[in-house]
């Protein structure tokens, strides 16, 4: 109750308490601090981004989720590696997830297409072979909320999903695929 | 799902093989029996090795009980062959309980339903039968598991026998048995008191709430599993077994179609990642 508070008060002097609360191992609490976390944008971000090495794989799995919901492009090169090589299968659902929600808004035209080029050869390497359903699951929903941003992507996601629609051994993750593909073709 | 991922130690087939073969190390037999199952080698002589595992008395633990035959007993369960059920249902008279457990929850994945008159016996003598054994952790028979199985291979068979422990004085027990009953009957009421599990203040009931609408598929109780005070990892899992259940009973063409529940269960997954 008092991190829902502290989350709830929306003010910049909560960031490093809300940060505290996610080492916890108490889920709902850590639920609460992220979505705190996120409401406050940048400088959580930020804040975040200068203590991550201290963290435990819990920890960081959210930290990752408050990363990939404010959308911070200073973030980008930790959710690409997090994507690729984190050992925590929790640390690369939310960092691939995370690939799909950056605010491209933020960055300079040249930069923005050569950014979003990483995410898309990141999640579609994720699609395609990550070992963990849920992996392959959130890179399918990010090539979705990528795909808008990045128009000069757009045929080669909508080709990737459509692959994957048809080949995971998961049925979840075939649909996944085939509704994203679907949502971007304008059918849903 | 293995957060980590265990590094496993890499072994070789061949390797795997000879390690089962060989009696100087009871780990190594006891490893390459786990490796052999999570790794889904369904090679003739994996599963006849096994099969001969069943039977292993070298390997004994402090408790009396017999590792390698655990071991064995839960690695059939994954290699589809029918050649392990009668081995199995043999298992199922053990003196070693988790012997017991294992060759149950391998014979429901086999979906060996010749094995439900020997899963039946288990549960002989009702509820009250069923009891804690003073300085053990566990019952006198995994009931929970045999009902569970019972469930899974729709042996309506037993529903009079499920139902007598809906009043068992384990909660446990009593949720093994509406989560069975709800898959033997389709009674949306059993589910319910499974999905009231989902409040509960222990987080391992929580859990296990979670855990036991995923493998049952109950798709009215998406909305709940999604507000549910737990991990995501575990919510994800729970809704993608939802998921699961509704694509398998529909057609390959309204699959291909996504209907309103499935693209509902999947924006609530969505909302998780």
């Amino acid at each position: 109750r008092a991190v829902a508070a502290l989350s709830a008060a929306r003010t910049d002097a909560a960031i490093p308490t809300l940060i505290s609360v996610l080492a916890f191992n108490n889920p709902g609490a850590a639920v609460v601090a992220v979505d705190g976390l996120i409401q406050l944008g940048s400088p959580a971000a930020q804040a975040i981004l200068n203590n991550l090495d201290d963290y435990n794989y819990g920890a960081r799995a959210w930290a990752l989720r408050a990363l990939a919901g404010i959308g911070e492009p200073a973030a980008l090169p930790l959710l690409l590696s997090a994507a690729r090589e984190d050992f925590s299968l929790s640390v690369r659902r939310a960092a691939t997830y995370g690939l799909g929600r950056v605010r491209w808004a933020d960055l300079s035209e040249s930069d923005r297409l050569a950014q979003q080029q990483q995410c898309y050869e990141t999640l579609k390497l994720c699609l395609q072979y990550d070992p963990e359903w849920v992996v392959r699951y959130a890179a399918a929903a990010a090539l979705e909320t990528l795909a808008p941003a990045a128009t000069q992507l757009q045929s080669a996601i909508a080709e990737t999903l459509n692959r994957q629609a048809h080949s995971d051994e998961e049925r979840a993750v075939q649909a996944r695929s085939r509704l994203a593909e679907r949502r971007l073709a304008g059918g849903v | 799902m293995s957060e980590a991922g265990t590094p496993a130690e890499a072994l070789t087939y061949e390797q795997a093989i000879a390690n089962l073969r060989q009696t100087a190390d009871t780990g190594d037999r006891y490893y390459a029996a786990w490796w052999l199952g999570r790794f889904r080698m369904k090679q003739p002589e994996a599963i006849a090795l096994l099969i001969e595992a069943l039977d292993d008395s070298l390997d004994r633990a402090p408790d009396g009980g017999y590792p390698l035959r655990r071991n064995a007993a839960r690695a059939l369960g994954k290699l589809e062959s029918p050649e392990a059920i009668a081995p199995l249902i043999a298992c199922l008279q053990c003196e070693d309980y988790y012997v017991r457990e294992a060759a149950t929850q391998s014979l429901g994945e086999l979906q060996a339903t010749v094995a439900v008159p020997a899963l039946l016996k288990l549960l002989e003598g009702g509820p009250e039968a069923i009891a804690a054994i003073p300085g053990k952790p566990h019952l006198t028979q995994p009931a929970d598991a045999v009902m569970e199985t019972l469930g899974q291979l729709r042996a309506t068979v037993a529903v009079p026998v499920v139902q007598a422990f809906l009043e068992h004085p384990i909660d446990k027990i009593r949720l093994a048995a509406a989560r069975s009953l709800y898959q033997l009957t389709g009674d949306d009421h059993y589910a319910e008191r499974v999905v009231q599990g989902l409040s509960d203040p222990k987080l391992q009931r929580r859990r296990s709430a979670l855990m036991d609408l995923g493998a049952i598929g109950y798709l009215p109780a998406a909305p709940q599993i999604a507000q549910t005070l737990a991990e995501n990892s575990l919510k994800l899992i729970s809704l993608k077994g939802l998921l699961d259940t509704h694509l398998r009973q529909q057609t390959p063409e309204a699959i291909a179609e996504l209907d309103e529940s499935a693209i509902a269960l999947m924006d609530l997954m969505d909302g998780l990642l």
